[in-house]
């Protein structure tokens, strides 16, 4: 088998191949802003480096958010279209569940309760709450980082903006497709259809009522 | 000619999401499917609520392309797509569905402007053009008058709105007297029982002072305000509002300024051909009066069928062709989209 598997989530732009054994390559533009521009150069990278033709490909996995949607819906387009181009299944995973599998793999076997916490913008954040086995208890949820119920170590980018509101913080900070790709893999992690956690409305009300252009007309005394 | 490469264009730029394939000049299958009605409760496109159905729509607007044309993706030679100008985050889905299918088919991807594409769309009614050419465009978003020298590498704009696009006057002007969204299309059908001589609403920058600043370029914010006033003043006075009267009177000042600079653009610009695309090309009125004064003025007038008026994949995989055709280069795997993207770069 040889899975490939992104995520776009957030300002990483992450890309692993996993052979059913292990990755067998990866790339990882961390911070970037440049989702479109990276990402298809990012799974030809890994082609080449894993010396395999992109024919190869039996399956898809795709990090479906919540984050910030454009750069998200970048993520979810390529994998959906390689997909359907490849004929491959492609599945979606929670993102801050993929945060969540790297903390546990990383803990275990002392791990304890933790949340994982990403930037959502306008002063918000994406959260969840896992158990110490992993196994996420509370989200994907948005809203302030206050208003977050335990006080808990947080792993993810939303926890480092917001220090104050949490005991302790661990790695990682940004999802990663290799933990992505061995999760799924492994059968580690839930897997659902391959559409974007937005978990917010558009910005879109309906148009408020017209200003007159007419002078108003005074009543008369 | 199935000697002439398979080109399969996608295009995401606004509410519109099409996949398109073309042969030369000759189109195979054009899918599109529209969020239109999911924005009709806002007057307008919202661009998140159009991203997101270009998500939900790509890759079944893919598949319809695909079967409509009775060909797979392997048999596909190129792909082209919208990289600007419009919406970044509509642009961004198109544009990331076509770099991923170029790695899955292994063929080369150009990124196209959508403005000459919707020129480009012309030579899939009528054959190939015979450059230079002006171009018209006008829609939603643009009003734009281009001359178009080689459509796949050379355009330049000559003008363009100050302020609102055709399209969006239209679509304001319908709320004003309250018809519904998208008001282009309501706004012909209830002008067809006006009189469009019964009120004179005014020719946005047609005066002398203002053909000297702004030769080719238009301005309708004047109009929907004294359109406006029209409208308040018989309110005001408590006389019913005769609808199709001001439908008819605006509609017939859009389309004589329209068509009376891109008249003049081709006979100041010695050019004999006249290409007239966009949304607001489908306006029964701006096509007859454009039909008619180059008809007076020795033009020859080409405008495609509406499907292909509108936003459409089979207009950029159009563009593609000629871009193909020319030998160009490829676009940069790591391009990127540009919400403005300016009309003299055709290919980036
Ligand atoms: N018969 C008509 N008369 C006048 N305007 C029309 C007619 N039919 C459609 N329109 C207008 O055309 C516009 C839609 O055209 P189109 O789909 O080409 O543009 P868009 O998607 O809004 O923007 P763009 O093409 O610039 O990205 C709307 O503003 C609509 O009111
Ligand atoms: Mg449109």
């Amino acid at each position: 088998m040889l899975l490939l598997a992104l995520d776009t989530s957030t300002p990483a732009v992450t890309v692993a191949l996993h052979d059913g054994e292990r990755a067998v390559a990866h790339s990882t533009h961390a911070d970037a802003r440049r989702h479109t521009e990276l990402l298809a150069p990012a799974i030809s990278d890994v082609l080449a480096e894993a010396g395999v033709d992109r024919r190869e490909i039996t399956g898809v996995a795709v990090g479906i958010g919540p984050g910030p949607f454009t750069g998200l819906r970048v993520g979810v387009t390529a994998a959906r279209t390689l997909g359907t181009a490849l004929d491959v299944p492609v599945v979606g995973v929670c993102s801050l569940d993929i945060i969540a599998r790297e903390v546990t793999m990383r803990e275990a076997p002392h791990g304890s309760p933790f949340l994982v916490v990403t930037d959502a913008r306008r002063r918000e954040v994406y959260w969840s709450a896992y158990d110490s086995a992993g196994v996420r208890t509370r989200g994907p949820e948005v809203g302030p980082a206050s208003g977050i119920p335990d006080a808990l170590p947080a792993a993810g980018a939303g926890a480092r903006t917001y220090r104050d509101a949490f005991p302790g913080l661990l790695e990682p900070e940004f999802p990663s497709a290799v933990f992505l790709a061995a999760a799924v893999v492994d059968g580690a992690v839930d897997t659902c259809e391959p559409r974007p956690l937005y978990l917010r409305r558009p910005d879109a009300a309906p148009p408020a009522a017209r200003k007159p252009v007419l002078t108003p007309v005074h009543p008369s005394r | 000619m199935t000697s002439q490469p398979l080109i399969l264009g996608i295009e995401t730029s606004c509410d519109e999401t099409g996949v398109g394939l073309v042969r030369g000049t000759t189109m195979l299958a054009n899918a599109v499917a529209s969020s239109v009605d999911e924005h009709a409760r806002f007057g307008g496109v919202v661009p998140e609520v159009a991203s997101r159905a270009h998500l939900e729509a790509m890759t079944p607007t893919l598949h319809r392309a695909l079967d409509e044309a009775g060909v797979g993706l392997e048999d596909v030679d190129a792909i082209a797509v919208t990289a600007g100008p419009g919406l970044a985050g509509a642009l961004m889905v198109g544009v990331s569905a076509a770099k991923a299918l170029a790695i899955a088919v292994d063929k080369p991807l150009y990124g196209v402007n959508h403005l000459v594409g919707h020129v480009a769309a012309e030579q899939l009614e009528n054959g190939a053009l015979t450059e230079p050419v002006v171009a018209l465009l006008v829609s939603g978003g643009h009003t734009e008058l281009l001359e178009v020298s080689d459509v796949a590498s050379a355009a330049k704009l000559l003008g363009g709105t100050i302020d609102d696009a055709a399209g969006e006057a239209f679509d304001k002007i319908a709320r004003l007297i309250g018809l519904p969204y998208p008001g282009g299309p309501h706004i012909q059908k209830a002008a067809a029982d006006g009189d469009p001589s019964s009120i004179r609403f005014p020719r946005g920058l047609t005066s002398e002072r203002d053909m000297t600043r702004h030769r080719y370029d238009f301005s309708f914010s004047g109009l929907k305000t004294a359109v406006a006033r029209w409208v308040e003043t018989a309110e005001r006075d408590g006389v019913p509002v005769p609808v199709a009267d001001v439908a008819a009177a605006f509609q017939e000042s859009v389309a004589d300024v329209l068509t009376r600079k891109a008249v003049l653009a081709c006979q100041e610009r010695d050019i004999g051909t006249m290409v007239l695309a966009g949304g607001v090309a489908a306006n029964a009125r701006v096509r007859d009066l454009a039909r008619e004064r180059c008809a007076e003025a020795g033009i020859e007038l080409r405008q495609p069928r509406l499907s292909l008026c509108t936003d459409n994949g089979a207009m950029i995989a159009a563009l593609g062709a000629a871009v193909v055709e020319q030998n160009l280069e490829p676009s940069a795997p790591d391009f990127a989209t540009d919400s403005s993207l300016p009309v003299t770069q055709v290919l980036v």
